[in-house]
């Protein structure tokens, strides 16, 4: 009888858990048998580092297999094929879309070990010290929680089911190149100025596009939006009459949708100011060419992401999908986003994970003490350098708004369509 | 390969035309009647009238796009497929040279469009050598992100479509009918024009089909060389397809198919090319 329960595998395991018990064995894989811990990893490409990988390995042995798309092909592909991924990583705006579709899964917060230390940008809207931050469009609190386990509504207060375990975000602002532009910016409105015809690009991602556009009309005092996250037709034909006015007149040098593009038409010069990513800026800095994240008065267009789960995930698969999850929340990946220049959703386990001059450079807006390095140990700043927009509180704490999707988004695509087109 | 020709073309080709006219929502599709995908992409167009509207000007634009690339593609691959069959004489050279033709396709597409921004952009190659030459004072930026740019990228990468089937034309023409005209007395234009132009006719034909075919459906180059800032109809159909807008997708690629198919029988009326082949 004994021997017929003792296989291999629990033999194993038995002996694993002897070992880690008595301290002797450490720095080993986790589980060395039995079938493998793998799991599909759906999202763009920004996310999806080969170190957080590795390390994720060495930590639980669950291998991520990554499925790496642009953003419009992710929310695609969770539409059409939901069976093709185990673990989503997308966007906040992109849940009205994927919710009611029933192809994700909603994730239990009590099987998250750090779910109440999560920022509360996400659960309430505001920041760890209580300041309450900008709300228009799909700020995360609006689409965090579900009623029910399978629900399609999303619930207005916190429930213990989550749409998306955040995982990381960001305040975004305009990019400009100092050495070609010479004055200080302060402003959107500068998007649009006939002093940059021909320079200035803007994403072509219409549900983040469209913010930025709507920053740059409120910027200019044309209209001041009741909620410019959740336009009216007549709002969206206005403000795509203003962007178009200015492609007509030349005002572009080209759109951009994906990382690379930004990165080439800011380092080559062909645009001098621009819509961007943070880590792009980065990536233009690395090559020993000027640009900065430029903060603006009006404030920051904010975007975050998270994890959620197919439909198809199920049984064991669904227990590395939580192991995953809380893993992620337990400090490497925190700490390894956040020298990216982006934020952690976990921000004390991503403290205890970096150096406290890192942490005083990136989080508190401090000069850097040290050589700041990118996560893989390239240089980005030499010490005495301040982060661009300071600290977290004052990025942060200026978000205006957030890439949304609108009531009426399918009339806006197709405007925005016809914006890009005209 | 009746059951090939039905599987893979037939069959898919009605499920786009019947997905054009259903409905649909943020997410998913709904299979009912409508004729929503085609009207709303012409919406307002009858009222703006002369004047054209963006769609309308869209569609105008790709046609006017694939003529300009058809007619340079037709000039050049048709010289080179000249020189190639007339005068190079040696059949190692014949295989040499159209091999060396094969060249732009030796990297990937995306690779290769991207090579042209250091070339074309504004600290450029070109612009850099114009103003330090002197020619120009300010740099030229018409060169990249604009039609000329797209019609460059489009002409370097398919005149090759466009030699090889005029060359194997040519290569069939009798030479002893070349011969005949000389003593006979004609000029090289007038022989030229009577006689190779004719039989190259089925060449040129496929060339043709190849080249506007390929022309009227891309986004990829028209997107990147363009700088995503002038309009395709391919163009359309990706970010409707983007946008999850996939009935409308559809209702774009079937008005596609019919122009192209429209454009390709005008073709066919001008050459039969069963009976020339």
């Amino acid at each position: 009888m004994m021997k017929k329960t003792l296989n291999r595998r629990n033999l194993l395991k038995t002996g694993a858990g002897l070992a880690l018990g008595s301290g002797m064995i450490t720095g080993f894989p986790a589980v060395h048998a039995g079938e493998e811990k793998v799991l599909r990893y759906l999202g763009t490409a920004v996310n999806q580092a080969d170190d957080i990988s590795k390390q994720l390995f060495k930590d639980t042995g669950i291998k991520l297999e990554y499925i790496s798309a642009t953003t419009d092909d992710v929310t695609k592909r969770v539409i059409t094929q939901p069976n093709s991924f185990d673990i989503l990583d997308t966007e906040y705006f992109s849940l009205k879309k994927l919710v009611p579709s029933g192809n994700i899964l909603s994730l239990d917060a009590k099987k998250i070990k750090e779910f109440d230390n999560i920022t509360p940008i996400f659960t309430k809207g505001e920041l760890p010290s209580g300041k309450k931050i900008g709300d228009q469009g799909t700020a995360p609190k609006k689409v965090m929680f579900l009623e029910a386990e399978n629900s399609t509504t999303f619930a207005k207060e916190p429930t213990q089911w989550v749409t998306l375990i955040p995982t990381v975000y960001n305040a975004d602002t305009l990019g400009i190149r100092p050495d070609l532009i010479k004055r200080p910016i302060s402003s959107w409105a500068e998007l649009l100025n006939p002093e940059f015809k021909g320079k200035a690009s803007i994403l072509n991602i219409p549900s983040i596009g469209i913010m930025d556009a709507a920053m740059v009309v409120e910027a200019t005092g044309k209209y001041k939006y009741p909620d410019k996250g959740n336009m009216t037709k007549e709002e969206i034909d206005m403000t795509m009459a203003v962007m178009t006015e200015a492609k007509k007149a030349g005002q572009f040098r080209a759109f951009w949708k994906d990382f690379n593009e930004s990165v080439n038409l800011m380092s080559s010069g062909e645009t001098v100011i621009q819509s961007m990513w943070s880590p792009a800026v980065t990536a233009v800095r690395s090559k020993g060419i000027a640009c900065t994240f430029q903060p603006l008065k009006e404030g920051y267009r904010s975007w975050a992401s998270g994890f959620c789960v197919s439909k198809a995930t199920a049984g064991p698969k669904l227990d590395y999908a939580y192991e995953f999850v809380n893993w992620f929340l337990s400090g490497f990946a925190g700490a390894y986003l956040n020298r990216q220049g982006y934020y952690s959703a976990v921000l004390p386990t991503a403290k205890a994970a970096m150096a406290p001059e890192e942490w005083a450079y990136w989080m508190e807006g401090k000069p850097a003490a040290i050589d700041i390095k990118a996560p893989d140990g390239t240089l980005l700043e030499k010490a005495g350098a301040v982060r661009d927009g300071g600290s977290y509180d004052d990025r942060m704490g200026n978000v205006a708004c957030w890439n949304a999707v609108m009531d009426e988004n399918e009339y806006m695509v197709r405007k925005w369509n016809e914006f890009i087109a005209a | 390969m009746m059951l090939v020709f039905a599987l893979f073309f037939i069959l898919p080709l009605c499920f786009v035309v019947m997905v054009s006219f259903w409905d649909y929502n943020e997410y998913q599709m709904i299979p009912r009647f409508t004729t929503r995908g085609y009207y709303e992409s012409f919406e307002g167009c009858l009222t703006k009238l002369p004047e054209l509207c963006t769609m309308l000007a869209t569609y105008v634009k790709t046609v006017k796009l694939c003529l300009i690339v058809w007619l340079f593609t037709f000039l050049i691959g048709f010289t080179v497929a000249y020189f190639l069959a007339f005068h190079v004489r040696s059949k190692t050279w014949q295989i040499a040279l159209s091999l060396l033709c094969t060249i732009p396709f030796w990297t990937s597409n995306v690779i290769r469009m991207i090579a042209w921004i250091p070339l074309l952009g504004r600290n450029g190659l070109v612009n850099t050598g114009l103003m330090d030459l002197g020619i120009t004072h300010e740099p030229i930026e018409w060169l990249l992100y604009s039609e000329f740019s797209i019609c460059l990228a489009l002409v370097h990468l398919f005149t090759f479509f466009m030699i090889v089937p005029i060359f194997n034309s040519m290569m069939r023409i009798d030479r002893r009918l070349l011969e005949a005209a000389y003593d006979a007395g004609a000029t090289g234009w007038q022989t030229l024009w009577n006689i190779i132009i004719p039989l190259c006719k089925p060449g040129i034909v496929i060339g043709s089909i190849f080249v506007i075919t390929i022309v009227m459906g891309d986004f990829i180059t028209i997107g990147v060389m363009g700088g995503q800032q002038v309009a395709a109809a391919g163009k359309i159909i990706e970010t409707r397809l983007n946008a999850l807008q996939f009935p409308a997708a559809a209702a774009n690629a079937v008005i596609l198919l019919a122009i192209t198919f429209l454009i390709i029988t005008m073709l066919n009326r001008l050459v039969d090319i069963r009976k020339e082949l």
